[in-house]
Parts: C-alpha cells; structure tokens; sequence
C-alpha cells in the first residue's frame, strides 16, 4: 500500500485538493517540465477509454517520463486468464506508477492493497473518476476565480451520473448551492442529498430546465441522458429532450456563468452553444491534462513549483 | 412444547460453549459461519424452539470447544441478540452477548455483480456504516455498495 495513491476523491482533504489546483495551475504556465525524467509510469487500461489515456499519456510525456501498457483486456495478460492481483504485482516489478482502468468496481483499490507502488484510478467502472472530478474542480476555480460560495446546477442524468456524485463530494467543502434538475426517474440519490445535509449544503430539487434556474447558476454542469438508463421507453422518449441546452437559453444568464460537460456529449448541449464564450467544456477537457500532470507529481512524491495565487477564501 | 423436548434442549453439558438466541430463520447461517460443520467435537443443534423474545429460536452447542471472541462476534450479522455462554464444569462461567466488529472481513458477500471481490479471489472487506437495533448497514470498502444485515449473503 503506498499512502500516495489516489483512489477516490474521498480519500484527500480540502488542503490536498486546493494544493492539486495550485500544482495544476503552475503546468498550465509550465506544461512541459522533465520533473519525470527516468521515471517509467505504466497505463494500464483494462476496459477502453481513449480519451482518458491520451489526457494521462499525454502529461506523463509533458514531464518527460516513459509509458508502458496496455489500451484494453484484450491485449493483455487478464485475456488469459490472470489475477488482477498478478498482473499488478508483475508490472510492480518495472515501473514507478501504475495508472489503471478497470471495468469492475473497487478494483484500482484492491491494486493499492496489493503492490507499494502507487495506484492512480482513472476510473473502476460506475465507481470513481478522481481526475475528472479534479479538472471539474480546476474548470470552476479557474472560471470563477475561487470553489466558495458558488451556485452550481447540475442537469440530466443525476442517478448514475458518477461525475455529479464526486463533484458533489468534492464540492462539499466550499459552501455551495446546489439546484439539481432532473426528471424522476434521474433524480439525484437519497444518499447524496443527505451528505448535503449532514453538510449544511443547501440543494433544490427541479423538474424544469427552466430560465429562472439557469438565471441564477454561476455553473451549469450538464450530463448525458441515456436510454438505457430507462426502465420505462416513453418516459425516455417523454423526457429526452427537456434537458437540452440551447444558445436562446442563456439569455439572461448571469455574465460569470459557464457551461460545463465531462464529455462525450450526445445532444444534450446544443452545437450552437459552442460558439458562446459561456461555453466551457472543451476548455474544461484541456485543463484535464495540468490536473493529471499535479496527481502524477504528487503520487511519486515530486514537489512541483505552485503559483502563489490564492485558492482560500 | 412437551417436557421431554424441553429437557433435550438444554441437555447439560459439561464444557464448551452454548450460542443461544439465534433467530430460527438463521439458525444454519450461524452454524456456517462458526464452521460447526468441520468440527470433531459433540455439537447439538436445536431449532424452533420456543422463545418470548423472538417467537422462535435455535441454539447450538459445542463440547469442550471455546471459541476466540472475534470469531464468534461474527455472527452478530445475523444474530444481533445472541447470547453466549461459556460452561466450564457444568456450570456458565461467562454468559455475555454477541458485538458486531466495526470492519467484517470475508463471511458477507457483496451484492453487486461488478464489485471485484465478485471477480477476484479474494476476501470481502465491510464497514458497519449504521447500527439501528436489528438492522445493522455495512459498506463495501472496494465499491461503496452497502447491504442491510438482514439482506446479507454469507459466503
Ligand atoms: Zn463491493
């Protein structure tokens, strides 16, 4: 077990999270620093994700370190057969970090319990997604210029969505507002609404995308409705297009807001929203890579310069 | 319930342990869970029998078998209000009720089919996130899920 890992964005405190925020901020200034050099990092992606290993390739490179791995189980050694347990102790034997996805759940944790090397999890099926939540973070701190007392909406699919319930979590220590809209059966759970709760975190519950809601967001963090999430088809075919977003809906807006997606977006987010400048998620993918360059850094206990802007409130 | 039946069930024993206080319906979870099944020793087993706390109950003794704290603490799972007697020379020496640890390690299996324990040979890993009279809740450590006690799968 090596105490450096991150598995989920529960295991570290307010002061790591702003500390992650600052590192991240000094590789936007200074994206390529062989802070790296002679270290090997492994990528290990048991299910897919392109989009995800590129982001993490892509800034283990930037800091001039190595990559080995593996893009899918196919390729690998658990295709025949092998333990988890296995092939994280083999490739312990080569490399300073492992950077995994896994398509079953608490798996990134059970490689922590099983190597000293530290485990970075790029997400355990529904489970967690620390680095996204990491650069939703950094997006709202960069546009706002601070995390605290902020007006975030969230909008779509609030039940499965695993992005919402981190960024939630995550959020929990700075005093926000939360407007959950979405339809019944999409509802933000119990469980999170009770943490809010226990927080003190004042939430409001919406059917309706409507002007008011969008009138007072300072965020608006959209999501995808999908179809399989439906038990019920006309319910989906009722709702599908109540949580889309539209360039005409921003109208009356407040000036500070911005519009945030963990992408792949389907048609949740008009293509006209794109062209305003409250638009902010492929920005928001861009400064994924700074946050994962800061969590690379920290998991192999690098000190990275941080800019002295504050982050505190 | 006839005199003779009664007297069957409280049979005296010499050493060893009495679980009493076992919910019927988990009467052979219980049993399971202590491993009773792979002991040598005289093990008596009784179930449904009369009790004014829990309708019925089962009780289960072992001879000359004492078992370790931890071990027997298990099965607070699905016993919550058992009760132990330990007898030593025909007499109870120690009688004290049964504690659920605040971490289960193996025993309860996690009830979703994506979790790695499912997937992995491996021990389940649970924390007692809540303890509400019968029902206690316990969280899978790897994939968050939790499981109420009077759910739980025993593995
Ligand atoms: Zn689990």
């Amino acid at each position: 077990m090596n105490k450096r890992s991150l598995v989920s964005i529960d295991d570290i405190s307010r002061e790591e999270i702003i500390d992650l925020l600052r590192r991240a901020q000094y590789f936007e200034a200074n994206p390529t620093h062989k802070l790296l050099d002679g270290k090997v990092v492994a990528t290990l992606f048991f299910e897919p994700s392109t989009r995800t290993r590129l982001s993490f390739e892509t800034a283990v490179n930037r800091l001039g370190g190595r990559v080995i791995g593996f893009s899918d189980a196919a390729t690998s050694s658990s295709s025949k057969g092998e333990t988890l347990k296995d092939t994280i102790k083999m490739v312990s034997n080569y490399v300073d970090l492992i950077i995994m996805r896994h398509y079953l759940e608490g798996a990134a944790r059970y490689a922590t319990e099983v190597t000293d090397v530290p485990i970075i999890n790029a997400g355990d099926g529904a489970n967690q997604h620390p680095s996204q939540t990491l650069l939703d973070l950094y997006s709202i701190y960069k546009t706002q210029g601070t995390l605290y007392d902020l007006n975030i909406t969230m909008v779509g699919d609030l039940k499965y969505g695993r992005t919402v319930h981190s960024l939630l979590m995550a959020m929990k220590y700075f005093r926000p507002t939360f407007h959950f809209v979405a339809c019944d059966e999409l509802r933000m759970p119990s469980q999170y609404k009770e943490l809010c709760d226990s927080c003190g975190i004042k939430y409001y519950e919406h059917h309706d995308f409507s002007a008011d809601v969008i009138g007072a967001a300072d965020i608006l963090y959209m999501t995808r409705v999908q179809r399989e999430r439906f038990s019920d088809l006309l319910e989906y075919e009722r709702v599908k297009n109540l949580y889309t977003l539209r360039r005409s809906m921003l109208e009356g807006s407040k000036p500070n807001l911005r519009v945030l997606h963990p992408l792949p977006r389907v048609n949740e987010i008009d293509q006209d929203v794109d062209e305003s400048e409250k638009a902010y998620y492929f920005e928001q993918a861009r400064g994924g890579l700074f946050a994962r360059q800061a969590i690379i850094c920290r998991a192999l206990g690098i000190d990275t310069p941080t800019l002295t802007t504050s982050i505190e409130s | 319930m006839t005199k003779e039946y009664k007297e069957l069930a409280v049979a005296a024993l010499r050493s060893g342990t009495v679980i009493d206080h076992i919910p019927s319906h988990n009467l052979f979870k219980a049993v399971k869970i202590l491993g009773i099944e792979k002991m040598d020793r005289a093990v008596t087993i009784g179930n449904n029998l009369e009790s004014s706390r829990l309708g019925t109950k089962g009780i289960i003794k072992v001879a000359d078998v004492e078992f370790d704290e931890q071990v027997i603490n298990r099965i607070a799972i699905i016993a919550p209000h058992a009760k132990i007697n330990i007898i030593r020379n025909y007499e109870v020496a120690e009688k004290r009720p049964v504690r659920l640890a605040d971490t289960i390690v193996g025993i309860v299996r996690c009830p979703n089919p994506k979790c790695i324990t499912n997937n992995e040979p491996m021990k389940t890993h649970f924390d007692v996130t809540s303890r509400q009279d019968d029902d206690v809740t316990l969280r899978c450590r790897y994939c968050g899920h939790t499981v109420e006690s009077s759910e739980a799968i025993i593995e």
